[in-house]
């Protein structure tokens, strides 16, 4: 088997791997963290039939390794089971969560990769003139503020003062995809803030490293003209950390929506997670948290994968 | 002499200013953080210097206490995330061998989890508590100080003049203490203000979600979850916060940034 | 300008520097330098590092690299002068008229694009050949090159062929345009001795062949002696001398010039092995760990009291290996270590301090050999203290008298690694092992990464100072004019044996075996003619085989 492929194939068993793992620890952290759920989810003045309840409802009276396969076999079949509080399906509220949620994120990355990449090699084509140093002190400024307060701030001046911009998001099937967009303006111009910031600054960083190599000097001393020289020697030698960028941010854009959600009461999954984490209902957050977690986990996966690909060393060995 | 440069300055004066309102806040507000001494959401005056909250009571009074509380658990936060994380990460690093796989592997298991989304998890189940609140930020972020730390160590543990140590016969001691530490002291001085800075974010961030700070105490994230409903009035009193979080955060940073590259430019030495 | 394809005149360029807590500010780093050239003709410039020689070359293409800016003078190129001209008409002259060759090849090619394409780009680029003809021009330049299957190399992407490979490649993609000019900058630095040899005498035929005009860079006198017709004899910026390669060789005027000339020429008459050697180590047999191949093979040598055993190889020979299982730092797997008439623990961990004092190492990187954040005495200090337990001015005055021997004076005590030049800071890694008083210290290149003047310096220090201690060394080195400066046995190492054992004399006589006789015919000599006579010599021997 070449090289190449035996890396992509050990980096995808390994991304398996640490999903079961992550499975695992989000059951443990879950189950077995001093602290009895039962008792914490009704509060110390339980009685002790409504606690024997409970963990009966729970099956906490089983053992946990059996409680664990238990689940684990329901997730891979789809079944994520009942959420304590409501005694509804899980599976079949978040599946429209989901989808809310990733129609923000995706329309959030729509705008924040392009841009992010835009201003990124602006940065790097004035490098340490005004408009990289502009660039940056916007970037200090707004890693410097949490995503939550991001928010408010849109909704007051753009949402209230402005009126440009609904500041609750209510989307529901019925609306048209205009009205859809409308509602979710202002979310999706804070999750774009929120990730053009670090995938700008490390969009930079990532084309100044490859920039500065001895072989961008060769092309120069060829005659070559700045196009060329970014189309044909910087940009193959770019893609790969701009992709590894690229998720590494969409990963992080994924956790920002949690907090976003919760601001412009968009019906997603991150405010149903941040709800249910309130009320303690266990089962919805075990698989929300999973949920999030995979997500996460994949879209780092695919950032190696690129990588592997992309490396001239691996595809043409020796 | 060292030289501060003006940005240095400006950092060192506003996180200075910052903490000293932290330590000395009960004499330094004007009123009391849960006395109710006004109106609902009062315009700014000069009885209610920033105006007042959304019971009445005065919000520089409450900004100040929630800035004690907001910085004392970020402080802990960072405390514990460097010691766990640094002791391990240098540990792991020098003795090399299965303890370093087993440390590295579990960590990045556990970083493979978003943090917002584990500490959300744990948080559904154990009671929140500020010790609680505390050893979990700490605990989690300390993966990343081990990161850090462990790469900065492997680096410094393979130069010729910890080999000549070795040669020498020197202990482990001699080498992580004397060899290894003031060469990697530097950028964790720097990483640490940027844990601060995350671990002020974050404790603010799950303040707003309600899984923080509890009322009727309140950090910097729980004002602005206490006035959120305000911001549809057009009443500005939850984006205060925004202000001292940022303005702090950047003080933090613009100090870090100092630190790193005033000791990478002494380290560079002549070329 | 008649035949003249290049002049230069009163060149002056600067640099930004960064010095730690100062303003960044801009020094001169060439000061006025002048010369000319015409077509067809090599001229050499040589220096130590930070003589400007590089900046000079690439200021030829009017580049300045990093923060390096050209600030006066004047550069003629075939009639046009090329420093005021537009970015624009520059890019017309760079990679066709004038081209460049990188010391390291392996770092100027593009990891993802085929060699071949790399090699026609400039003139496909500027419309100077069609892709076919250049295509055809650089297969016909590989060959000319020497290189293996000069019809298919193209195809390969640069790292799947070798270094010295990779370097005439270089050298085929300067060429292929046709320039009428080459800057050669180190382009055999980076090689192997007899690797060097080969991408020298292939750039020297392709010069001759296409009689393009060449500048060649490099800090390596004999070197630059073979090839070029003229020689400029460079320092800190300032031109020292400029004549015919004959005058500078065989009459240099000026007193720098003939230190470079005579640098290398320092003999030593070796001394006859003692009764008993301080150290032996027999049959070692060793590989790294999570490896399943041994790097050494059954090698054995001694060292002995006030001598120097000097182990000579290329690089991966296993010189240093050897060095690292005399340590203790890679336990042999098999074999044993002598010292001083009884066994030492293969491991690190299982020998005495005392015995750790005995053998001291010293390294080719003098500057991450030291602690950047502990002091001069700080760090001679140690050894003092933790072998022989002095404190206070008992410690003060050794150190001072320590500092003595290498030629420092007490006030470098308080100074750090950062503050001090590469010689100082040499040898103070010389007074470091010095202080534990061993009976054997190991140098490891340790002149490799030093200016010639420099490193003789140094090599000059540690003879005397095992005159005087009585002190034996094991000396690791590539290079041949080192060992013949210093050392009484020598054992020649080639792919992890010992190839050749014995006195200087016995080793450095023929009949010699087929390695040696290649590494020592590949090192250049002082002299004119020489690299001709060696391929002359090769090709007889393989005429005669």
């Amino acid at each position: 088997m070449p090289l190449f492929l035996k890396l992509l194939v050990q980096r995808i068993a390994l991304g398996l791997l640490l999903l079961l793992l992550v499975s695992m620890l989000i059951f443990w952290g879950t189950n077995i963290l001093p602290g009895d759920v039962a008792q914490s989810i009704l509060g110390q003045s339980a009685t002790p039939e409504a606690l024997a309840n409970i963990r009966a409802e729970l099956g906490l009276n089983e053992p946990a390794l059996s409680r664990y396969f238990d689940w684990l076999g329901g997730l891979v079949q789809g079944d994520l089971g009942t959420a304590l509080t409501s005694g509804k399906d899980i599976a079949s509220s978040l599946g429209s969560r989901l989808k809310n949620t990733l129609f923000l994120a995706f329309w959030a990355a729509v705008i924040a990769v392009p841009l992010a990449i835009f201003l990124g090699l602006l940065a790097v084509r004035y490098r340490e003139r005004w408009p990289d140093k502009l660039i940056s002190a916007v970037t200090l400024a707004s890693i410097s503020v949490p995503e939550f307060l991001i928010g408010y701030i849109l909704m007051y001046f753009v949402g209230v003062k402005l009126g440009w911009a609904p500041t609750v998001s209510m989307i529901h099937d019925g609306l048209s995809l205009g009205q859809k967009l409308n509602a979710i303006a202002l979310p999706v111009a804070v999750l774009t803030m929120v990730v053009l910031a670090h995938m700008m600054r490390m969009t930079r960083a990532a084309i100044l490293n490859v920039m500065q190599s001895a072989y961008i000097e060769t092309a120069e001393l060829k005659g070559l003209t700045m196009f060329t020289i970014i189309w044909r020697h910087a940009l193959p030698n770019s893609i790969a950390p701009i992709v590894n960028v690229v998720m590494i941010n969409l990963a992080y854009l994924v956790v920002g929506v949690v907090v976003v959600e919760v601001v412009f009461t968009y019906p997603g999954m991150g405010q149903y997670l941040v709800d249910h984490v309130s009320k303690r209902d266990v089962p919805v957050v075990q698989a929300c948290g999973l949920i999030f977690a995979a997500v996460y986990i994949v879209l780092n996966m695919v950032a190696d994968i690129v990588s592997i690909l992309a490396n001239p060393r691996l595809r043409h060995p020796k | 002499m060292i030289r501060i440069p003006p940005a240095a300055l400006f950092g060192l004066f506003f996180t200075g200013l910052y903490f000293l309102m932290a330590i000395f806040a009960p004499w330094i507000a004007p009123y009391s953080m849960t006395e109710v001494v006004g109106g609902v959401w009062e315009p700014w005056s000069s009885k209610h210097w920033i105006g007042t909250d959304n019971i009445g009571r005065d919000l520089l009074s409450r900004m100040i206490y929630g800035g004690r509380t907001t910085i004392f658990i970020a402080t802990m936060a960072t405390i514990i995330s460097f010691t766990t994380g640094s002791i391990l990460g240098f540990t792991a690093a020098v003795i090399g061998g299965w303890i370093d796989q087993l440390l590295s592997r579990f960590v990045d298991l556990i970083m493979s989890i978003p943090t917002l989304i584990f500490a959300l998890v744990v948080l559904s189940v154990m009671p929140v508590t500020l010790p609680i609140l505390i050893l979990v930020m700490g605990l989690l972020d300390s993966t990343r100080v081990y990161r850090l730390a462990r790469a900065v160590a492997v680096d410094i543990n393979v130069m010729d003049f910890v080999e000549a140590a070795k040669l020498r016969g020197e202990g482990r001691i001699w080498v992580i203490f004397r060899e290894i530490l003031p060469n990697a002291l530097s950028p964790l001085v720097a990483e640490m203000g940027l844990r601060f800075i995350f671990a002020v974010l974050f404790v603010s961030t799950l303040s707003f979600l309600g899984l923080g700070v509890q009322p009727p105490n309140a950090d910097w994230g729980g004002i602005v979850k206490e006035n959120k409903d305000g911001i549809v009035y057009g009443i500005p009193a939850a984006l205060v916060p925004a202000v001292a979080i940022a303005t702090l955060a950047i003080s933090v940073n613009l100090v870090a940034d100092w630190v790193l590259n005033r000791t990478t430019s002494l380290k560079g030495g002549r070329g | 300008m008649s035949d003249k394809l290049l002049t230069v005149r009163d060149l002056k360029i600067g640099a930004r520097v960064y010095p730690p807590g100062e303003k960044p500010h801009d020094i001169e780093i060439v000061h006025g330098v002048s010369f000319e050239l015409e077509k067809g003709k090599v001229l050499g410039l040589i220096g130590e590092s930070g003589a400007g020689k590089s900046t000079i070359g690439l200021a030829t293409m009017a580049y300045g690299r990093g923060g390096v800016e050209i600030t006066g003078g004047e550069v003629w190129v075939n009639g046009r002068e090329i420093l005021g001209t537009r970015l624009r008409d520059l890019r017309k002259l760079r990679g066709t008229e004038v081209t460049y060759v990188s010391q390291s090849a392996a770092a100027s090619f593009n990891p993802a694009k085929k060699i071949m394409e790399q090699v026609i780009e400039a003139s496909v680029h500027a419309g100077k050949f069609s892709k076919k003809v250049a295509e055809a021009r650089a297969v016909e330049l590989f060959a000319k090159l020497g290189l293996p299957d000069p019809e298919t190399i193209g195809n390969r992407y640069p790292h799947q062929v070798s270094g010295g490979q990779l370097q005439r490649c270089m050298t085929a993609l300067a060429l292929c345009p046709e320039p009428d000019l080459v800057v050669f900058d180190e382009p055999t630095t980076a090689l192997d001795v007899t690797t060097q040899i080969d991408v020298l005498m292939a750039i020297k035929d392709a010069i001759r062949d296409t009689g393009v005009a060449a500048l060649y860079i490099t800090h390596d006198l004999a070197v630059v002696a073979q090839v070029s017709d003229e020689i400029m004899v460079l320092r800190m910026g300032d031109m020292i001398e400029h004549g015919t390669t004959d005058q500078i060789i065989n009459a240099p005027v000026e007193e720098y010039t003939r230190d470079l000339v005579s640098v290398r020429s320092r003999v030593h008459d070796g001394k006859p092995p003692t009764e008993n050697p301080v150290m032996t180590i027999e049959h070692i047999t060793a590989r790294y760990k999570g490896t399943n191949f041994d790097v050494l093979h059954d090698v054995s040598m001694e060292l002995h009291a006030g001598q120097t055993l000097a182990v000579v190889g290329e690089s991966g020979s296993g010189k240093s290996t050897t060095a690292r299982v005399m340590t203790g730092l890679l336990p042999a797997r098999d074999g044993q270590i002598c010292f001083d008439g009884r066994t030492l623990s293969p491991d690190l961990a299982g020998r005495a301090r005392d015995d750790l004092r005995e053998i001291q190492m010293i390294y080719q990187m003098a500057d991450v050999a030291m602690n950047p954040r502990q002091t001069v005495g700080t760090i001679i200090g140690r050894p003092l203290e933790f072998y022989f337990g002095m404190r206070g001015a008992e410690k003060r005055k050794r150190i001072e008298e320590l500092l003595n021997d290498i030629e420092l004076g007490p006030e470098f005590k308080d100074r750090y690694p950062a503050e001090l030049s590469g010689g100082q800071k040499q040898r103070v890694c010389i007074a470091r092992a010095l202080a534990a008083n061993p009976k054997i210290i190991i140098c490891d290149e340790v002149t490799s990464a030093l200016d010639p003047l420099v490193a003789e310096d140094i090599l000059k220090l540690l003879h005397e100072l095992q005159e005087r201690e009585n002190v034996a060394y094991l000396f690791i080195t590539h290079d041949i004019a080192t060992v013949r400066a210093i050392a009484d046995t020598i054992a020649v190492m080639y792919q992890g044996r010992v190839v050749r054992y014995g006195t200087k004399a016995e080793v450095l006589s023929p009949p010699f075996d087929d390695y040696t006789d290649l590494l020592l015919a590949s090192v250049p000599e002082m002299r004119l003619g020489w690299l001709e006579e060696v391929v002359e010599h090769r090709s007889m021997e393989s005429a005669g085989n």
